[in-house]
């Protein structure tokens, strides 16, 4: 079965150049992509994961808020019993932050010019 | 056969899709369109700059885009930046006020003073530019979505401090149309949006009249994916659309034109780059006086501001963007900016640190003092291959304008998304080349190091500077006077709804202290919101 996999951009943070780009690599990859653009809080991205029943939840920061920002972001999908799904992180999130992240549920960590071929690998393995 | 054929030589083109030819004469000058309309430099149609002795009389003006954390730290940035050499300040703004809500908005949490100032009052622009003589150094302010509202705030601010604002300087990029299509930050719709912008314009013609209220941006299209030839056509094809509103609302479009200025991006073939330049100079200087007939040759010339490059950085081997942003200086002001801003190496991690912002600084002060670069007027002109370059490129700007009526115009293609859609696609096929190798890319690509570790200080985040906005505004909101917010609030939403001009009740609103947010959110109540729409 395809797997659906939700992007969307959390916070503020207008820049959405990675997150489509990362959206036409996995639809190029056969997955079925929700994209619920710039400007989400954590709130919007739980709900959206919910009604579209997705398999994987990815977001795209690059304002450096990252860490508070999933922070919450968890909280609310944890709340929402989402925590069977695959959570995924991209953008500008430097080394020293991705255990952080990976402690908060975030397994996936893509920074910047991450490959295509990685991140949809990582998905179907992990969604498998 | 072709001469790559023949002599087994790689074939070589531009990102606009010119092939590059190996040798260059003036057979392929002549072939390209000639040399008629080369020009003199500070002469129509303006080819080879905007001024007839262009750096020889001025080197370009250097103005780093900086601001985080409290107006008061930028303040210090400010002042330590102009205590190093810069000549002009271009003012970040965290995304909170970008977008219009208070430090104190639940929306605002972790993104406060981030990656750009926190301003929520008037207060905090007093703070931003105490001490700054705005005389001697220009401001440029870096807002759209919110530019109407911060505007005010600053010429309040100026006002207070005793300017006389009909001589008062500066820029706001104030270009809604792109964020759109990169960057984002838009809050209403886009017809209302452009009717504030024409606010701002109708406002600064009649109050501030050497204030440059619109800075049109190719450079964030050019970034979401936009191709060289296509930053320049969207670019004019988003002025053509504030200057017919202009005219339509019976304003001066000469006047307005006189006062317009552009911001372009710099990264990719360098030759490519200036000949973009040259083409994009003199097409626009044709367009504004046979399809708009204007009278004043300021109104003709294209003011820029032109560097950055952020999209040619890497966060691979970052000391290599040191290198790279020199480049692209070299290419900036071989192609006659009037202002040079470029990114700093650190900023594909974080916003600059004092020493990543030097560097940059003296980057620009390194071309104007040690290379002649600023001896002669455009001296690529006349050259083979840059004459031919400018002629096509020319040609290619000129397509890319065409194909955008195939979407309905600039305004329907950008509020329809076909235009996000467009430029997001190649944004994909450059990843892919790039990944797959055929765009190179050092330290990303090919001479790649293991790295283990980056060699990057990061600004951490810092929930005090959150927390000490959020006692600031509560203490403003305990202490103004509750009732004349209140009455100058409804003032902005009434002129808003009714199509008055809205600037003067703006500025009422920040005179009285109202806050970013609580304008922003009377704004709101008259115009909606945006609806992004989403389509691949």
């Amino acid at each position: 079965m395809t797997k659906r996999v939700l992007i969307g951009k959390l916070g503020l943070d207008g820049h959405d150049l990675g997150a489509k780009v990362v959206c036409r690599a996995l639809m190029d990859h056969g997955f079925e992509v929700i994209y619920t653009g710039l400007r989400n809080s954590p709130e919007e991205i739980t709900t959206v994961a919910l009604e579209e029943n997705v398999d994987a939840i990815g977001v795209s920061i690059l304002s450096g808020a990252h860490l508070p920002l999933l922070d919450r972001l968890a909280t609310r999908l944890n709340e929402a019993g989402l925590d069977d799904k695959l959570w995924l992180v991209g953008g500008v999130i430097p080394k020293n932050d991705h255990d952080a992240v990976r402690e908060l549920g975030f397994s996936g960590v893509f920074p910047t010019g991450a490959s295509f071929d990685e991140i949809a690998d990582f998905i179907r393995e992990k969604t498998a | 056969m072709s001469r790559e054929k023949k002599d087994g030589i790689r074939p070589a083109r531009l990102e606009s899709g010119i092939d590059v030819k190996p040798v260059y004469g003036p057979e392929d000058v002549e072939a390209s369109g000639g040399r008629e309309r080369i020009g003199e430099p500070g002469a129509y149609p303006f080819t080879r700059g905007i001024h007839p002795l262009m750096y020889r009389k001025r080197p370009f003006t250097m103005r780093q885009y900086s601001g985080f954390g409290t107006a008061k730290e930028t303040n210090e940035r400010f002042k330590w930046l102009i205590a190093n050499g810069q000549t002009g300040l271009n003012v970040a703004f965290d995304l909170p006020t970008q977008i219009g809500f208070d430090s104190d908005d639940p929306m605002a949490d972790a993104e406060v003073g981030r990656v750009g100032m926190a301003v929520d009052s008037l207060l905090d622009m007093e703070d931003a530019f105490e001490g700054i003589d705005l005389e001697k150094i220009t401001v440029s302010l870096t807002i759209n979505g919110a530019a109407a509202v911060l505007m005010a705030m600053y010429f309040a601010m100026a006002e207070k401090r005793g300017y006389d604002l009909s001589t008062l300087r500066g820029t706001a990029q104030n270009d809604i149309l792109k964020e759109y299509v990169g960057r984002g930050t838009w809050v209403f719709p886009v017809e209302p949006s452009i009717r504030l912008i024409g606010d701002t314009i109708e406002f600064c013609a009649e109050k501030l009249p050497k204030y440059s209220p619109v800075s049109v941006c190719g450079y964030h299209i050019r970034e979401s994916g936009a191709l060289p030839h296509e930053e320049m056509a969207y670019a004019f094809l988003i002025a053509r659309a504030y200057m017919d509103h202009v005219i339509e609302r019976g304003l001066d479009g000469d006047e307005f034109a006189s006062r317009l200025s552009f911001n372009f991006d710099i990264h990719g073939n360098l030759m490519e780059q200036v000949a973009k330049f040259r083409a994009g100079r003199r097409l626009w200087a044709e367009c504004v006086k046979e399809e708009y007939g204007a009278k004043n040759p300021r109104s003709m010339v294209l003011g820029m501001i032109a560097g950055g490059g952020g999209g040619g950085l890497t966060i691979e081997q970052p000391e290599l963007n040191i290198v790279r942003t020199a480049y692209y200086a070299l290419a900036s002001a071989l192609s006659g900016t009037q202002t040079m801003a470029l990114c700093s190496y650190d900023e594909a991690y974080t916003i600059p640190t004092e020493e990543a912002a030097r560097i940059t600084l003296r980057t620009m002060q390194i071309l104007i003092e040690e290379t002649g670069i600023c001896d002669t007027v455009d001296p690529l002109a006349g050259s083979y291959a840059m004459e031919t370059l400018t002629n096509q490129m020319d040609e290619k700007i000129r397509d890319a304008m065409a194909k955008v009526d195939e979407w309905g115009g600039i305004v329907r293609a950008i509020s329809e998304g076909h235009l996000q859609a467009h430029v997001s696609r190649q944004a994909y096929e450059h990843e892919t080349a790039i990944r797959a190798g055929e765009i190179r890319k050092v330290g990303v690509n090919c001479y790649r190091i293991d790295e283990e570790e980056r060699r990057v200080e990061l600004h951490p985040y810092r929930p005090e500077v959150a927390d000490g906005a959020r006692k600031r505004i509560e203490m403003l909101r305990a202490e103004r006077d509750g009732a004349r917010v209140r009455t100058t609030l409804e003032g902005v939403r009434s002129a808003a709804a009714s199509r008055t001009n809205v600037m003067p009740a703006l500025m009422e609103a920040v005179t009285a202290f109202a806050t970013v947010g609580e304008i922003m959110n009377a704004l709101k109540s008259a115009f909606g919101t945006f609806k992004e729409p989403v389509r691949f």
